[in-house]
């Protein structure tokens, strides 16, 4: 692939998602101006800047696949990208709106609509990476701003950024808050969850929720022993695992293990 | 008059959140078909909602849009407040008030300086004009920024903020962080101010057209958040929040499967503009004075004055965020304490781009069973839709295409439509070629 340009090149392109990921990028201020010095943004539809078929040098994309559209969407910018850049948690793991994949999707679509056969929306969310070889992964619902520009500058200085893959816990105890599960008995993700956020939540005297994504050698088995002595049901804990990063496959396991075990409990109580 | 036949289509609409497009066709100087197609994704958030206990509502709903997640959080928790029968505090409910107050400088100075204003100074996007007006520019970036600060001292974060619960706040702020933050935002009123002083001045064509507007209103308040508050038009309405469902109907239109929301019968205007057509007489007295010294005066029949109305929110936004945090003192608790009950609960407050309208049905154990969203986007589809065709034909539809498209998106973008948000609701088609 040839690229002559100046400056490197940027697409920015979104698929199934919030925008939330895109106003990382919005929400820079200063660094906006700066971002536009440093790289030729070609493609952006919600800043106006609209060059689809672009080569270019890196493309972020925020959102999931939902779509066949978007199927055929993501090969043609793998093609058209040297590095491709899955952004926020819609892209990495199918994000929340995953939670259709282990329900009738076709028949969720059909309670909404009342013409479902113009819905062209594929019963199943997944992430990029089910479709295209993905260069790198940013995680989080939303990505913030850092993560955006410090992988920006990684490339421009020719390397990959170096991401830290350890839990919530660390960083919690780096910033010296006090451990909601410890102190309170408060169910927290923080133990399987990865870094990046800043542990905003446990900051904030409540339990994380895991809108990171599963950590580098997480054990929930032994959190969900954590939690069961904590009182929590079957129910509860599913919820806890099928979430925001509810297709993460870690995540997906243990949340469909306590899934069925609160169906098998619901069925027992029947059939008494 | 020549006998002809123009097709406008704009594949994506830029500078909108969420992915849209629009089709025109114009037959023998006549608008024969328009349609404002939404190919945004469905993302299903009403059946995931089912099943969730009532304290993870406020985690879910934020992820419906990124520009405006303390509204659905706001809609989401007064209405789960008001069912469960939960007095919150004065504190509990004038923070809230400034926690939306940053949400609308947020979402008003990103839709102003990089969605729409590219438009009014004949520019294609925001960092095009930023070369030609950086003093402009970066003001608004600034502005932006502050509302970030402002969610940021409430919720963490400005996308998908982690501070708010059923029952009040997670935590409060510590006394030095919020004087810090009021000593900036008093600083910036100035810029608020010449903001709106110039948006003003800038040449609107003159647009002027019946439509109904319709807000929540307040006593004694601008409005934003739900107590005390009732829902009004400039038509005579008045109603309680429980009551929407009797007036403003969901309906398929022929042209497009897209339901379009109409009160009794007819398209209606949400939004900035409403909001001050209806309560320009609570805004401050610095916001209603700036506004008297403008040639435009409120209430307004041209949509184009929606972005005047947009730097009007924004200056009320921090004098208002200044007045409530003032003084402020920690209190011991940040949330009060709270009892789920079934039933079925319903929450209004004014989004950035205007009424957003939750209803959800509650068992025992604090299970949601039913979940239905209202946003504002919808409520403005129809809206938009009838002022494109009164906006075209006034510009003269013997224009050339590129001028009769560029107006279109123009009129467009003037509504700030926000597609993930009326997305998930919206009965929407694709129309294959």
């Amino acid at each position: 692939m040839k690229i002559a340009h100046d400056k490197p090149t940027v697409a920015i392109h979104k698929f199934t998602s919030c925008d939330g990921c895109q106003l990382a990028i919005l929400n820079l201020e200063e660094a906006l101006l700066t971002l536009t010095e440093l790289v030729n943004i070609q493609q952006f539809a919600e800043a106006g800047i609209l060059d689809g078929e672009a080569e270019v040098d890196i493309a972020f994309i925020e959102g999931s696949v939902s779509t066949p559209r978007e199927m055929e969407h993501v090969k043609k910018i793998r093609e058209q990208s040297r590095y491709l850049i899955a952004m926020g948690a819609c892209a990495t793991s199918g994000g929340i709106q995953a939670l259709r994949n282990m329900n009738d999707g076709q028949a969720w679509i059909s309670e909404i609509y009342a013409s479902p056969q113009h819905i062209e929306s594929l019963a199943t969310s997944t992430p990029l990476s089910d479709h295209v070889r993905i260069d790198l992964e940013l995680w989080g619902c939303p990505v913030s701003g850092k993560q955006l520009t410090t992988t920006i500058r990684a490339l421009l200085f020719g390397v990959l950024p170096v991401i830290k893959h350890d839990k919530v816990c660390m960083e919690c105890k780096r910033s010296q808050a006090v451990c909601v599960m410890v102190s309170r008995g408060e169910p927290c993700m923080g133990p399987v969850t990865n870094t990046g956020c800043g542990a905003l939540c446990p900051q904030f005297g409540r339990g994380c929720y895991a809108c990171y994504g599963p950590a580098e050698n997480p054990n929930p088995n032994a959190l969900t022993n954590r939690f069961e002595g904590l009182g929590m049901t079957a129910d509860e804990i599913s919820r806890n695992f099928l979430f925001i990063n509810n297709n993460a496959p870690v995540f997906h396991a243990i949340g469909e293990k306590y899934r069925d075990k609160h169906q098998d409990k619901i069925k027992s109580r029947h059939d008494d | 008059m020549t006998d002809k036949t123009i097709n406008i289509n704009v594949p994506v609409l830029a500078r909108v959140e969420g992915e849209g497009a629009l089709d025109i066709r114009i037959e023998n100087d006549s608008i024969t078909d328009l349609k404002l197609r939404i190919f945004e994704p469905p993302r299903l958030f009403e059946k995931f909602l089912e099943g969730r206990h009532y304290t993870e509502v406020a985690d879910i709903v934020t992820r419906i849009c990124g520009i405006c997640p303390v509204a659905y959080q706001m809609s989401a928790v007064y209405a789960l407040e008001q069912l469960f029968g939960t007095q919150i505090t004065p504190w509990i409910n004038a923070m809230r008030r400034v926690y939306y107050c940053g949400e609308w400088i947020e979402s008003h100075a990103l839709h102003i300086h990089l969605l729409a204003l590219p438009d009014f100074l004949g520019f294609t996007n925001a960092p095009a004009m930023a070369r030609q007006f950086p003093a402009e520019v970066r003001r608004g970036l600034k502005l932006q920024g502050l509302g970030n600060e402002i969610i940021k001292l409430f919720g963490a974060r400005s996308v998908n903020p982690i501070g708010v619960k059923v029952g009040g706040f997670h935590r409060a702020p510590e006394a030095d962080v919020v004087t810090a933050l009021v000593d900036k935002l008093r600083a910036a009123l100035p810029d608020a101010k010449a903001l709106l002083e110039w948006l003003a001045t800038l040449d609107f064509p003159d647009r002027s057209q019946e439509f109904v507007s319709v807000s929540l209103q307040h006593p004694s308040e601008y409005p934003i958040n739900m107590l005390d508050t009732t829902l009004v038009s400039d038509a005579g309405h008045k109603l309680e929040i429980d009551a929407y469902e009797d007036y403003f109907k969901e309906h398929q239109v022929p042209h497009s499967t897209a339901l379009h929301s109409h009160l009794e019968g007819n398209p209606y205007l949400v939004g900035p503009l409403a909001r001050l057509n209806l309560n320009f007489d609570q805004l401050p007295t610095e916001v209603k004075e700036t506004l008297n010294n403008t040639n435009i005066s409120f209430p307004s029949n041209n949509p184009y004055h929606n972005i005047v109305a947009r730097a009007a929110e924004i200056y009320f936004g921090l004098l208002e965020a200044v007045r409530l945090l003032e003084d402020y003192k920690r209190p011991g608790a940040a949330a009060v304490e709270v009892t789920p009950k079934a039933g079925t609960a319903y929450g209004c407050t004014e989004a950035p781009r205007g009424t957003l309208w939750h209803r959800y049905e509650i068992d025992d154990k604090g299970i949601i069973t039913f979940a239905k969203l209202v946003p504002p986007t919808s409520q403005n589809q129809a809206r938009i839709e009838e002022d494109l065709r009164l906006s075209l034909e006034a510009l003269g539809l013997d224009n050339d295409e590129s001028t009769l498209r560029q107006h279109a998106e123009q009129v467009i973008r003037n509504y700030d439509p926000c597609i993930s948000c009326a997305t998930h609701f919206l009965d929407l088609t694709i129309t294959r070629e």
